[in-house]
């Protein structure tokens, strides 16, 4: 699906006739059904990844068979109505969250056009608010007094084939970034939703392949790329060759080695492409300079989770890797990288799924001493935490003119923002290394945007949709870039680093993307270092 | 449409009590049985969700952060919006539920040409939402003075602060005022505001005709149609009920009994109604938990036993690669058996 021209574009997100741009729907919500055409939905898993998943221990993705959005018939299973019903009574016993925010809106709309994917698209179900009521709707109907009375006049109705679309739909045009759970006066937190929604439809063979394929592929090889051990292996041996190459100094590196100190898991996207690439080698050099006793896991090679965006036991699956791995080598702590829901996973999920990690030791920073109190339980230390604190006690050495060809600004990630609350290391960070500014403040920190491709809708089919559901972030972006000059969009998250990218080269050529650690390397002075003058950072072509 | 139902249906209510009660036995009816009836209902039903509620598990530490959370010394801790103790989610939960916290912050955004998105502060609903539940708390507090004797002296200085303005005879009550106000705003809001006005539902415009419905009849009586009732009679009544021993002594007066049915309507509903967010604000998972989820474990009662794919069944598969590579293993390679 060709991706509109910016013009196009530009025009459309303004004047298209849409509830964001004053177009008022005529027909009650219920009448619109929801319309797949090439390019508004990502492509269904394929037939042998859900089956692959179904046949591990502890996971169940039943159903598994070849099956197309544009179709009328999607070939669900005979029983799929009871399946779904069954589902949400089950997780309705399960989750409090569901029950309460099922129960308590009072359809302010105080989140309505909080949503990116609202004000891009303009489709009301779009709105926080709407997008739950896909959901509360059949709730209604089949759990509650009121809706089994009054059925549509309470807001109730069946559950059928066409909600079921709906929910397919609407369940992937949420980046479950939790914008709009800052925004409700209960807290009613849409991601909850999604991430019910999305179990659902799996139940019934109802998935996407951007996010069952790298499941799959991190279960098996340990990282969403797939990549297996020896290619993981150069593939961050090349970086440690870039980094000797730039700097005179050769990062030491290991995997899988037992006894290290440390074990660093970092998204394996990092190791992988542009501009990711630079960030890893951030971490290399840091850990060179500091002289970390660390060591790599090509077993858990991934900090990403996409189990996250699929069902509760896949992540806990797929997080299980972290802990195991860290009992096998005997370290005694985990430092991770820089992305965002990797670190909802480690803050909110890791140590209840698979704690408790009493094989390790309470995090303390071997160069600076520093115990990582907030950390005690679950033994992971955010990089930018580490690093800031290396900074305060003026272990690292910085030249700030290195970064001179750079100008940054710096998006929080939804989920470092507003599921751990890491907002200001990463400043500190920035502070010490480079010239930047913040983003207009209703843009950042708690309320910032998503990048609006996340939780597995990195994907190219449906390209038009992330450029519009990242328009807030690149518009907030273009203000400083207009203002300030900003060249850099600095960020903590892998899936920024890829999806930024491209948003940035469609709305705001010249502005690029980079991780923290990528910036920090730029403006390290390293000892016995022998660099050229690398006018582009570690970007320089050499 | 949907609003124009809740009309008929509040309409409907008026009728029935407004007809109902001046058929002779009937006041019992209206005075008695149904405030006892809609009372338990309400008591039960209210109970009845919390208690459901309360049963399911919180199985995840999924506290929605809205500022920095604790971690390094020279990092400032917002402590109300990353609540790290039990005193601070207090706090956080205080402010939420008295001062309306996350609607303060709204914004309202716009799309121009360019593109370009603006956010701008808009307090309007956090005011019209403050203005209507304060009416509503102050309103039902004065009401004690009907089921109390004596009147307590705090209920006196209540009447007094709300009618300071002393504007008419009988004294207006700001929150008469307030309440109608409120309720109209947040009505009319629904209809005006595009998107809001695509969300309703019946269940949305009902309990505020209803309320409106309340608001007004009760207005009537003590500022228009006072010489209708007895007031006499009416804390009699009120003091019955609450005593266990109602009477009903002279003819009270149809305006009352539909005030009072309205009333009945309204506590019938609230547990069946999305009105229960009054209780359900307490226990919001993203509101009412601490940002310590790293620091100390949260316990999932339904853990499921999952493990991961086995390292050893990782290096069965890749064990030769691994080696190749040098990259240690646990059990090293079978000797090639040498093939002439």
């Amino acid at each position: 699906m060709a991706v509109p021209k910016l013009e196009q574009l530009s025009k459309s997100v303004v004047q298209g006739p849409s509830l964001a741009t004053g177009a008022i729907p005529t027909m009650d919500w219920m009448e619109y059904p929801a319309v797949f055409k090439s390019g508004n939905y990502a492509y269904p898993a394929k037939s042998e990844k859900v089956a692959y998943l179904d046949s591990q221990s502890g996971l169940h993705f039943p159903n598994s068979r070849e099956w197309s959005p544009e179709d009328d018939d999607w070939k669900l299973p005979a029983d799929w109505k009871e399946i779904i019903l069954k589902g949400l009574k089950e997780r309705l016993e399960k989750f409090r969250s569901l029950k309460i925010f099922m129960d308590c809106c009072v359809r302010c709309g105080a989140c309505a056009d909080k949503c990116h994917f609202f004000l891009g698209t303009g489709d009301p179900k779009n709105m926080p608010v709407m997008r739950a009521e896909l959901l509360r709707s059949v709730y209604r109907n089949d759990f509650t007094l009121a809706g089994k009375i009054l059925g549509k006049m309470a807001g109730a109705r069946e559950m059928t084939v066409a909600v079921l679309k709906e929910w397919f739909m609407y369940s992937y045009q949420c980046t479950e970034c939790r914008r709009c759970s800052v925004f409700c006066p209960y807290g009613i937190d849409t991601a909850e939703v999604t991430m019910m929604l999305r179990e659902l439809l799996h139940l019934v063979g109802v998935g996407i392949n951007w996010v069952l394929e790298p499941v799959s592929n991190s279960n098996r090889t340990g990282n969403h790329m797939g990549l297996q051990p020896h290619t993981f292996k150069d593939n961050v041996e090349f970086l440690v060759d870039d980094v000797e190459s730039l700097t005179g100094v050769r990062p030491n590196v290991s995997f899988n080695r037992k006894g290290a100190e440390v074990l660093f898991i970092t998204p394996s996207a990092d190791v992988f492409a542009e501009p990711g690439l630079y960030t890893a080698m951030g971490y290399l050099t840091l850990f060179e300079a500091i002289g970390l006793d660390y060591t790599w896991s090509t077993y858990a090679s991934e900090g990403g989770n996409f189990g996250l965006f699929t069902n509760n036991e896949t992540m806990k699956k797929l997080n299980a890797k972290m802990y195991a791995e860290a009992k096998r080598l005997g370290v005694k702590y985990i430092i991770g990288g820089e992305c965002g829901h990797m670190w909802r996973v480690v803050h909110q999920y890791m140590d209840t799924m698979n704690g408790p990690a009493d094989f390790l030791e309470k995090p303390v920073s071997p160069i600076t001493g520093t115990v990582f109190e907030n950390a005690a339980s679950t033994k992971m230390v955010h990089i930018s935490e580490f690093t800031a604190d290396l900074i305060k006690h003026g272990k690292l050495k910085f030249d700030k003119s290195r970064n001179s060809h750079v100008k940054a600004t710096y998006h929080d990630s939804c989920n470092t923002a507003r599921a751990m609350g890491l907002l200001d290391e990463p400043r500190y960070i920035l502070d010490h290394i480079v010239d930047w500014v913040e983003m207009p403040e209703n843009t950042i920190r708690e309320q910032t945007f998503c990048c609006g491709s996340g939780t597995g809708l990195n994907t190219d089919e449906i390209m038009e949709l992330r450029m519009r559901s990242g328009l807030p972030r690149a518009n907030a972006v273009k203000y400083v870039h207009d203002k300030h000059d900003v060249n850099m969009l600095a960020c903590v998250c892998a899936i920024d680093r890829a999806t930024l990218t491209s948003l940035m080269d469609y709305w705001n050529p010249g502005v690029r993307v980079c991780g923290i650690s990528e910036l920090l390397a730029n403006a390290l002075v390293l000892e016995g270092e022998n660099r050229a003058d690398l006018d582009d950072g570690f970007r320089t072509m050499l | 449409m949907k609003y124009a139902f809740s009309f008929l249906a509040v309409i409907a209510l008026v009728l029935i009590a407004g007809l109902g009660s001046q058929i002779p036995g009937m006041p019992y009816l209206f005075g008695v049985a149904l405030p006892y009836l809609a009372l338990m209902i309400f008591l039960g039903g209210c109970v009845y969700r919390v208690v459901q509620w309360a049963k399911s598990p919180v199985p995840f530490s999924i506290q929605t952060t809205c500022g920095q959370g604790k971690s390094l010394d020279f990092i400032k801790h917002d402590r109300l919006e990353a609540p790290n103790t039990t005193a601070e989610v207090v706090a956080r939960m205080f402010l939420e539920i008295v001062t309306f916290r996350s609607l303060f912050r709204n914004t309202k955004s716009e799309i121009y040409d360019g593109p370009q998105i603006t956010y701008e502060s808009s307090k309007w609903l956090w005011m019209f939402a403050l203005i209507f539940h304060y009416s509503f708390l102050v309103i039902v507090v004065r009401h004690m003075r009907l089921f109390l004797d004596p009147v307590p002296v705090w209920i006196s200085w209540l009447e007094y602060g709300d009618g300071l303005f002393q504007v008419g005879a009988p004294t207006w009550y700001i929150t008469d005022i307030g309440l109608l106000a409120g309720v109209a705003l947040l009505f009319s809001r629904r209809l005006i505001t595009r998107h809001v006005r695509f969300i309703s539902l019946m269940n949305d415009y009902f309990p505020l005709v209803l309320i409106f419905g309340i608001a007004l009849s009760g207005i009537l009586m003590r500022y228009f149609l006072r010489t209708d009732i007895d007031i006499v009679n009416i804390k009699q009544l009120a003091v019955g009920l609450v005593t266990f021993s109602p009477t009903i002594g002279a003819e009270i007066g149809a305006i009352f009994y539909i005030h009072l049915f309205l009333v009945c309507a309204l506590l019938a509903y609230f547990p069946f109604s999305k009105l229960m967010h009054f209780a359900g604000v307490f226990m919001s998972p993203t509101r009412n938990m601490k940002n310590t989820s790293r620091a100390k474990r949260h316990i999932n009662p339904w853990n499921p036993r999952i493990l991961p794919h086995s390292y050893a069944g990782y290096e069965d598969e890749f064990r030769e690669f691994m080696v190749d590579a040098g990259i240690p293993v646990e059990k090293e390679l079978a000797p090639k058996k040498d093939e002439d």
